[in-house]
């Protein structure tokens, strides 16, 4: 029977993606764990693998195709001894959606709940075969299937239709996953990639307040919708409070080029070299590894204290958005390892290379705009982290050192704490613990 | 595989078991029935298409005698009983070669004769030892026989059989099933009808449209008790004016059989009172068929007469699945169908939902025919729920008095609260093609605003439809 290849969720947010390119051809014999297309996504460019062995038999969507909606079949495989016209046979019912290993392989990892797992979850009815769709977000031009009488009772009750998932045909949303939302659910907090959330005027009355034709209308992409989503839900619903510490850094400067000196060469080049926001990264977890009350994710049902830290590096990607990879157990990652594992992941993040399970998750983030001279700055937490650290310029700055003045070298860096799971005290102690790791820098290669 | 190795095999061919097994086949499952009688099962064979030809030529007979109203002149008419039973079973038969093409299609097999599970996965099929009306039938062409069949998954769909009340225990000649009933040697002057649910009106308003004096005898207060109360009253108003005599409340305590009649004995509210009559239809509920096919042994659940599943099919036993009548009310083909196939896409990992019984809806094919879905207005208030209720009769309706059917309503039942249609309830003519609209409503849970704003076409019956919506919200245009 011929086998529709559905376009693939490569993670729990995805809704859409551009079919970017296709490596086999009509006709061509397809081996399961094949790569048959690359995908792109709003924050990656991935490889989709063949679950099947086959003949790829009509490609439905074309490469350059833009948007492609989850689930949607792209190509038919045909099994031995089929050909075209079973096409129209293909039975609906028997979708394999094609793989996506790296987003499977990740599910295991307990200690990273996200957000969007919690929502990802279906109802619950028998066996459910098909992948549950995603929510739809809301507001963001993407249509939340519903049935009118689940939206009324959501209305009702004021429950986000767009932070739960439906069971019904499709992913439609019906009256029982309403009712067994949990009232007042919905508050954009549930929603994970869910709820582009409360536009602050309509479209229309905001470009009534510009000349038309002084401006143009760049049509959002993936990435940038998810960041306007997350860093909007997470001002609204995480209480942020922030605290700055000016740390002395030449110690540190010192460390780092005395490290980088031993670097062991390959054709004349290092091969690893530590930067100053490797030695942060280390300092940053070393330090929540010593107060794991803040190391930790604020669920409803209670306080989620991981066992590692995971550190998400804020990678500027070129042409506009960002995406946080994560260095995982960097507590325990030696600065060589960690500086190569983080120059590596920041490359293939600005070339959208990277696979779901390397930005997904996350205890905390280190946000550091010191290379463009930024003095101070705060940043947005990205739940499920409860911290991160916006890391500033290293300057000379004149310092004070007993009743003399002094030029030191120095930095500010701000911590952004969830209240919910971080109080004032514990910040302020937490920056303390940083700030002994990063001017006695020595404990950081202990 | 074996020839005696199946994916699937299913315990019955009526409607739940062979669209289980189309279903099953459509899925990639080698798939065999069993069956010992007739493939289609009571439904094609014995119910409900038999018994609506018989209704058919009832209702044209009716219209014969109102011939005048129409302007027309029918003068001498009349029915011949066996040609009317000969069209009826003609077109039985034809059902059931239909089911037969349906199964050399999807390449079905077909296995003759009794089942008996033997243990999960496996199956013991013995020759038919008789049929409904004596000897055993012979099975199709190139159907397998009697043998031990294996399956992972094993389907029982063995449906119902008449209920057998204690001094009302059917005799073939003067006490009916409705296998007799449908297939009479002579037009009976006289009936009388015990059980006024549908099997029980669709037979009284068959010989009572033909001429025979009929009296229906019913043990609630209400006739057609699972129907909503406004419509059973409704209904027995009609049936008055036709001039069937019905008792409720009221218990048949003895039957004394004649050579030519029988006189029963029937306590109404403490008073006995007396009914003879040529034939008596036993119309008193169906039972499953839970007996002999080994469920005892392989340790399968039941619990008063029918096998305990969980919504998907799914037996206690691994493997095994029941699906259908045997599965428990309502017993109705289409509840039968649906849980056929959704049993079937759940072993292949399909996504399914679980039956939801408030969702089957009910056909009663009595003159005038009944029609409904979800929740009676008692039920709806005895849980709880604020109601608005609507209502509209076919006598504001152009198409009903076109056709020179006044006579129906159309009564729907919302949620006051979120506008969900609790229930619909209906009765006139051709309500019974009526409804689904109102299921599909459901079903898509619509509230009252998306039915407002539905477009029903003029000039139809369906419009009482809409004006029944209406009316429960104020709005009513035609009344």
């Amino acid at each position: 029977m011929p086998i529709n290849i559905l376009m693939p969720a490569l993670s729990p947010t995805m809704e859409q993606g551009n079919l970017v390119k296709w490596l086999k051809k009509e006709g061509d014999k397809v081996k399961a764990g094949d790569v048959i297309a690359e995908i792109e996504t709003d924050k990656a460019t991935m490889e989709v693998e063949a679950v099947d062995e086959g003949t790829l038999g009509k490609i439905l969507v074309a490469e350059g195709t833009n948007d492609v909606a989850v689930n949607k079949p792209i190509a038919v495989l045909f099994e031995e001894g089929e050909d075209a016209s079973a096409v129209s046979a293909a039975p609906a019912e028997q979708p394999k959606t094609a793989a996506a290993p790296e987003a499977k392989k990740e599910e295991p990892k307990k200690e990273e709940p996200k957000v969007e797992a919690a929502k990802a979850e279906p109802a619950k009815p028998a066996p459910v075969a098909a992948p549950v769709p995603a929510p739809k977000a809301n507001g963001a031009g993407v249509k939340v299937f519903a049935s009118p009488l689940a939206r009324r009772i959501a209305k009702e009750r004021g429950v986000n239709l767009s932070a739960i998932a439906g069971s019904g045909p499709h992913g439609r949303i019906v009256k029982k996953d309403v009712e067994s939302a949990r009232p007042g659910a919905g508050a954009p907090a549930a929603a994970g990639g869910g709820a582009f959330g409360l536009p602050l005027m309509p479209d229309d009355q905001i470009r009534a307040l510009f000349e038309p034709g002084s401006y143009d209308v760049v049509p959002h992409d993936g990435m940038r919708r998810t960041i306007a989503t997350r860093m909007q839900q997470s001002m609204i619903v995480v209480p942020h409070f922030f605290l700055a510490v000016d740390f002395e850094v030449d110690a540190l400067l010192k460390l780092r080029e005395e490290m980088n000196s031993y670097a062991p060469k390959e054709d004349g080049k290092p091969v690893w070299r530590v930067s100053v926001n490797d030695l942060i990264v280390k300092a940053f977890a070393l330090t929540l590894k010593k107060h794991p009350n803040a190391n930790a994710s604020w669920t409803e049902g209670g306080m989620l204290r991981h066992h590692n830290v995971d550190i998400g590096i804020a990678v500027a990607i070129p042409g506009g958005g960002l995406i946080t990879p994560i260095l995982r157990n960097a507590q325990d990652k030696p600065l060589p390892e960690l500086a190569q594992e983080s120059s590596n992941l920041a490359k293939r993040a600005r070339d959208k290379k990277l696979k779901p399970h390397e930005y997904q998750g996350g205890t905390a983030a280190i946000s550091n705009l010191g290379m463009y001279g930024v003095k101070h700055f705060t940043a947005i937490v990205n739940p499920p982290h409860s911290t991160i650290l916006a890391v500033a310029a290293s300057e000379k700055r004149p310092v004070v050192v007993g009743d003399k003045i002094e030029i030191r070298t120095m930095m500010t860096a701000t911590l952004s704490c969830d209240h919910r799971v971080v109080d004032g005290a514990d910040a302020a102690n937490i920056m303390q613990t940083l700030k002994g790791f990063v001017e006695k820098p020595v404990g950081l290669v202990m | 595989m074996a020839d005696n190795t199946f994916d699937i095999i299913i315990i019955g061919g009526g409607p739940g078991g062979y669209v289980a097994a189309i279903r099953a086949a459509q899925l990639g499952f080698k798939t065999a029935v069993v069956e010992r009688e007739h493939l289609g099962g009571i439904c094609s064979n014995w119910g409900c298409i038999p018994t609506k030809a018989l209704l058919r030529s009832a209702e044209i007979f009716t219209y014969f005698g109102h011939a005048k109203d129409y302007g027309l002149m029918a003068e001498k008419f009349g029915f011949d009983i066996a040609a009317i039973i000969k069209r009826s079973r003609g077109i039985a038969g034809q059902m059931n070669s239909g089911v037969q093409f349906l199964f050399k299609k999807n390449k079905i097999t077909t296995i003759w004769g009794d089942a008996k599970i033997t243990k999960p996965g496996e199956i013991a099929v013995t020759a038919p030892t008789k049929g409904v009306l004596g000897p055993p039938v012979e099975g199709p062409k190139g159907a397998l026989g009697a043998g031990t069949y294996k399956a992972a998954h094993i389907i029982v769909a063995t449906g119902a059989r008449p209920r057998v009340l204690p001094g009302l225990e059917p005799d073939k000649k003067q006490v009916w099933t409705y296998f007799e009933a449908m297939n009479p040697d002579k037009f009976p002057k006289s009936l009388l009808v015990v059980g006024s649910g549908a099997i029980g009106v669709e037979f009284a308003s068959f010989y009572r449209a033909l001429g025979a004096e009929v009296t229906i005898v019913e043990l609630l207060p209400q006739i057609l008790p699972v129907e909503d109360a406004e419509i059973a009253a409704f209904a027995r108003k009609q049936f008055e004016k036709q001039g069937i005599k019905i008792i409720t409340g009221a218990k048949v305590t003895k039957l004394d059989k004649k050579a030519d009649s029988v006189t029963a004995t029937i306590d109404v509210g403490g008073k006995a009172e007396m009914i003879t009559a040529e034939k008596v239809i036993s119309a008193v509920g169906v039972v499953g068929n839970i007996e002999n096919i080994g469920l005892e042994a392989a340790g399968v659940k039941t619990d008063k007469g029918i096998v305990v599943t969980d919504g998907y099919g799914r037996t206690n036993v691994k493997g095994i699945y029941a699906i259908g009548d045997v599965a428990g009310p309502p017993m109705l083909a289409h509840k039968a169908e649906h849980e056929g196939v959704t049993t079937v896409e759940m072993i292949k990992g399909l996504k399914v939902h679980a039956l939801d019984k408030a969702k089957v809806p009910g056909c009663t094919y009595c003159n005038p025919q009944i029609a409904s879905v979800g929740l009676t207005e008692t039920k709806a208030k005895e849980q709880g729920r604020q109601v608005k209720i609507g209502r509209f009769p076919f006598i504001g309706n152009g198409k009903a008095i076109a056709l020179g059917e006044p006579e129906g309503l159309c009564k729907t039942i919302f949620d006051a609260k979120t506008g969900e249609l609790l229930g619909a309830h209906l009765a006139g003519a051709e309500v019974t093609e009526l409804i689904q609209g109102f299921v599909v409503a459901m079903n898509c849970e619509t509230t009252e605003e998306e039915l407002m704003h539905t477009i029903f076409p003029h000039p139809t019956l369906s419009e009482t439809m809409k004006e029944s919506v209406l009316d429960a919200y104020g709005r009513v245009l035609n009344m």
